[in-house]
């Protein structure tokens, strides 16, 4: 039975949302939720690049010879990832200092690649772009829910406004990279958790 | 044959089409980048070196062409007189290459100030050149035109402890500034006299 268009947008949010219930793209969901301004900011990038590529794969998937897919799909995808942190670094220079090399590795980011190849491949193109935008939320969610909780806890700051008085002493386990692997089984489990009820 | 052709032609007026627009792109923002760049990486150091001058640097800034690579200096007005400028130069450090501003007072030859911008120094120990005033400002008054060496190599720049390898990098990366300050003297002093 195919989906309503709103289905196809609320999957993403929680069915299968990408960190949680794909547990795909788990390298920059690590890598950058060291505070919410970067989770926020690696979140808006990917949704740029997912709905874009998603749009172009499902307008050109009658085109695209099926033995070079996915060499097709690449190149995509590297476009709008290259389109991406041009304008970062012309637009929002300090973000792009913190991202670094993330915003260039979204093109092997497994949740784009997998979205173009299980979904745009093979939809039409309204559907892939609130597929796209859909898959897109509920990444930039994930990570600013563990953003928070990494800032939060780590640097005893929200968006970089301390939440805590200042005898807070942080716990800066958590915004080193052990700290994002805690956080994201936490959350896992709570997600199956809350799933199994 | 026909499936080949097929794929042969779609892959390429695809990436033919991407690097167009990639190209497209990279020409709209490019200046922007750059401008971007001057603010947040060398912006610091260049206010820094400037201080207390009535213009903004970044804004004044005139480039020179010497051999293949163009330089951009940044230029300090004081006391209605922009005889002060900033510029770039680079070294080799322990981790790779330091890149600097050294600020140079063109009426006397004198260094009025030197920041590093970039490094991948040890944290803590060699990237201390970035953050210790207490070294940085030891360049503060050299000439301009000498080589600059730290005190084990015979000159008078005290190392940072445990990093003499990154202190000898900032010096050379201050000599080679001189040396293209040595070089393209003229033409600063040229350029300088339409910032008044």
């Amino acid at each position: 039975m195919a989906k309503s268009i709103t289905q196809e947008f609320t999957k993403g949010l929680w069915d299968e949302i990408p960190p949680f219930r794909l547990v795909l793209g788990l390298c920059p969901t690590l890598a950058v939720t060291k505070s919410v301004e970067n989770g926020l900011g690696m979140g808006v990038a990917v949704i740029f690049v997912l709905v874009c590529s998603n749009m172009l794969v499902s307008l050109l998937r009658n085109i695209i010879p099926p033995k070079v897919r996915i060499a097709c799909f690449i190149v995509i995808i590297a476009t709008f990832v290259i389109v991406v942190e041009l304008l970062m670094q012309a637009y929002t220079y300090p973000l792009f200092l913190k991202l670094g090399i993330f915003i260039p590795l979204i093109v092997v980011n497994c949740v784009v690649l997998g979205r173009a190849e299980a979904f745009a491949y093979k939809n039409g193109i309204v559907r892939s772009i609130v597929d796209g935008f859909g898959i897109g939320a509920g990444f930039t969610i994930s990570l600013v829910a563990i953003g928070a909780l990494r800032e939060v806890f780590g640097s005893g700051t929200f968006f970089g406004i301390p939440v805590f008085g200042p005898s807070f002493q942080p716990f800066t386990f958590m915004i080193e990279a052990p700290g994002a692997f805690v956080c994201l089984g936490l959350m896992l489990s709570l997600m199956n958790l809350a799933g199994n009820e | 044959m026909r499936e080949i052709i097929k794929m042969v032609v779609v892959l390429t007026v695809l990436s033919a089409f991407s690097g167009g627009l990639l190209a497209a792109i990279r020409g709209e923002t490019k200046v922007k980048i750059e401008d971007q760049q001057l603010k947040f990486v060398k912006g610091p150091a260049i206010n820094k070196i400037l201080e207390g001058c009535s213009n903004d640097p970044i804004a004044d800034r005139f480039k020179i062409k010497d051999g293949d690579i163009e330089r951009s200096f940044f230029v300090g007005v004081f006391d209605g007189k922009a005889n002060r400028f900033a510029f770039e130069g680079t070294g080799k450090g322990f981790g790779g290459d330091i890149g600097l501003m050294v600020g140079v007072n063109i009426d006397n030859d004198q260094i009025v100030g030197m920041g590093v911008t970039t490094h991948s120094e040890t944290p803590g120990i060699g990237s201390k050149a970035k953050t210790d005033p207490k070294f940085s400002d030891q360049f503060k008054g050299l000439a301009a035109i000498e080589p600059c060496k730290v005190k084990p190599d015979g000159g008078g720049i005290d190392a940072i402890s445990g990093a003499t390898v990154t202190s000898r990098g900032v010096c050379v990366g201050v000599t080679n500034a001189a040396n293209i300050y040595k070089r393209l003297k003229p033409q600063i002093a040229e350029k300088l006299k339409e910032f008044k």
